[in-house]
């Protein structure tokens, strides 16, 4: 986690920064005058902080979610990868372009099991952000990952995939490379592996980007996540024909966790540490490994054969129409 | 209209071509448009149509004639489901399958226009079931199920309905062992579907690999155009995969690709040329030759 300092706010979190802010300021005059006893002013500061922080987390628009979704001190993939596994190798390379940046996984132990991880990737400063490419993979992204998920069904290894994506990236040789033939492929072979496979939104769920690693037993998504068919902005531009209108369309575009899990497009909404998970890295982790573990251990009872099936029915009987 | 023009060009994210196949042209004759009669389908005699290629000018009927290819430039003209219908199935009979499946705004979707009144109204100005009809027919003796996409209706936007004829349609070929073939135009999903719109894709795709597993031939026609979901998905799955000449065929479309590349695109860019140099199509088909080379090609999978 960045240190106080080096913390970003989003314009709905300032009254947490200005508490912040206070007890910074408190600790300072603290220090140069060692009479005067602050804690317990501090202490009270601390508690506005929590419920300040619960008050935000109960009054979210959609489109804060979008936001928080997208804060910058938001964690990773890697991030996850790092706090929840033990023993991560990661894996590289489509074997047949290049090593896709935007796209990580590999093999790591959850717990006793070994499983193969893989995510969407993006950067936390100017460099690494262009390094990961804003985590929007190209099809050699998409074909690494499908590599490896084939990799974990010939070693009978289950699979979770960590999404976080503003969409697959719209360049001109990712379509050169068939970037819809590799989203495609990858949605067609997720849907009859044979191993146990979770997917979790953890950040951004935008669209064939996202659901290009996003097929599984069950798919599940962090509190501060969204995941939709396309971004609010998009949308609006299409849609409103302005840039205007991101607010609405995430209003419109139903696409938190909680409208997700009530439609049935998700099978699980996990709550994240007060304030969201950019406020407590380890407990974000914790809260999302303690959910997988279980989970592995529930589809690991089933047979093969019926997982595809139930896969395959589970997404068989998304959509809604008429029916004269 | 014009509106409605930008909004279904913009979801095939391109900037223009899209209005001369607005509106499909036995139902611009059937609506009174082109005055003819539904029955006989035979485009009326003095009415004109311009190649907006090439800008040859012949009558509709000579355009029918030629299966709605420019006579001189060989451009092909957008049509719908009703055109490819005819031009594939012998006699031009057919039966229509799960048309009674109608799209729903179960959302309350409102952008500028509710989502149901967008509906109401395409519904009335078109009388086409939705933005994909599932046909059962023979091609030269040989029986086959065609899905085939209507630009018209919402940009052959992929939502819910389209996800559900195309999984009934695949269950039916399992059934009646019968192959499958998809004629794909469509700019992408339907946003105003949102997130069921995109589960269509996966959908879809397990009912394709039932019909995979079938061993029963499934053949994708990309064209113009095929974007986003469609490409992303069930365009690209085909056992075998063609396009029409000249169709454009991607996963972004080239307006996005351009705003975020920052220069122009080379020419023929997402082509159906194009994707065949890069390893994308198996052939491109002229549509004159379209009905012969598929109930070969069909033939080449049963016999
Ligand atoms: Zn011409």
């Amino acid at each position: 986690m960045p240190q106080l300092k080096n913390r970003q706010f989003l314009d709905f979190e300032k009254p947490i920064k200005d508490l912040y802010d206070q007890i910074e300021q408190l600790k300072l005059s603290q220090e140069k005058n060692k009479k005067i006893d602050m804690s317990s002013t501090i202490e009270g500061l601390e508690k506005t902080i929590i419920e300040t922080k619960q008050q935000l987390t109960e009054t979210l628009t959609p489109w804060q979610r979008v936001q928080l979704s997208r804060h910058p001190d938001r964690p990773y993939t890697l991030k996850y990868i790092e706090k929840m596994c033990t023993n991560f190798i990661e894996l590289h390379g489509d074997r047949n372009v290049r090593d896709d940046k935007a796209m990580v996984g590999g093999f790591a132990q959850l717990g006793d099991e070994t499983v193969m991880i893989i995510g969407q990737q993006k950067g936390n400063n100017t460099k690494t952000r262009q390094m990961r490419n804003f985590g929007m993979a190209n099809p050699e992204g998409y074909r690494k990952a499908l590599r490896l998920m084939k990799l974990a069904e010939k070693f009978n290894k289950p699979i979770i995939t960590l999404i976080d994506t503003p969409g697959a990236y719209p360049g001109l040789e990712a379509e050169e490379r068939g970037q819809g033939e590799a989203i495609a492929r990858n949605i067609y072979e997720m849907i009859s592996l044979k191993v146990p496979v979770i997917c979790v939104i953890i950040g951004e769920g935008a669209s064939g980007g996202a659901l290009g690693i996003g097929v599984g037993d069950k798919v599940v998504m962090l509190e501060n996540t969204w995941y939709t068919v396309i971004s609010p902005e998009s949308c609006s531009s299409i849609l409103w024909r302005t840039w205007d209108k991101k607010e609405t369309a995430a209003e419109q575009l139903r696409l938190t966790g909680t409208d997700m899990l009530q439609f049935g497009l998700v099978d699980d909404v996990i709550p994240e540490p007060m304030g969201g998970a950019h406020w407590d890295y380890d407990g974000a982790a914790n809260i999302l490994k303690n959910y997988l573990i279980p989970a592995i251990q529930e589809l690991k009872q089933k047979t093969p054969e019926q997982r595809v099936e139930e896969r395959i029915s589970k997404f068989g009987k998304m959509g809604f129409w008429d029916e004269a | 209209m014009k509106q409605e023009e930008d909004f279904d060009a913009n979801l095939a994210g391109e900037d223009g071509e899209a209005a001369e196949t607005k509106v499909s042209w036995f139902k611009r004759a059937k609506r009174g448009i082109l005055t003819s009669t539904k029955d006989k389908k035979d485009a009326p005699e003095g009415l004109w149509a311009k190649c907006p290629n090439c800008k040859y000018t012949c009558t509709i009927s000579e355009l029918q004639e030629n299966k709605f290819v420019c006579p001189k430039c060989e451009y092909h003209h957008r049509i719908g489901s009703d055109e490819y219908f005819d031009i594939l199935f012998d006699e031009g009979k057919f039966t229509e399958l799960f048309a009674n499946i109608k799209s729903k705004d179960f959302l309350h979707f409102v952008d500028l226009k509710p989502y149901d009144k967008r509906l109401e109204e395409t519904y009335a100005k078109t009388d086409i079931h939705d933005s994909i009809t599932v046909a059962h027919g023979k091609v030269n003796g040989e029986d086959l199920v065609v899905a085939c996409m209507d630009f018209e209706f919402i940009g052959g936007s992929l939502g819910s309905v389209m996800g559900e004829k195309i999984s009934r349609a695949c269950d039916y070929c399992i059934g009646h062992k019968v192959p499958f073939m998809i004629i794909n135009k469509s700019g992408g999903a339907r946003m105003m579907e949102s997130a069921f719109s995109l589960m269509q894709l996966a959908k879809t795709s397990g009912k394709l690999t039932q019909l995979s597993e079938a061993k029963v031939p499934y053949i994708s026609l990309c064209t113009d155009p095929t974007f986003g979901g469609t490409t992303a998905s069930f365009a690209m799955l085909g056992d075998v995969i063609c396009g029409e000449p000249g169709a454009l065929i991607g996963f972004a479309g080239p307006r996005v690709i351009k705003e975020t590349i920052k220069r122009d695109l080379p020419e023929g860019f997402q082509r159906s040329e194009f994707l065949l140099e890069h390893g994308f199509l198996d052939f491109i088909i002229n549509r004159k030759e379209l009905k012969d080379k598929l109930s070969n090609l069909l033939v080449l999978f049963r016999s």
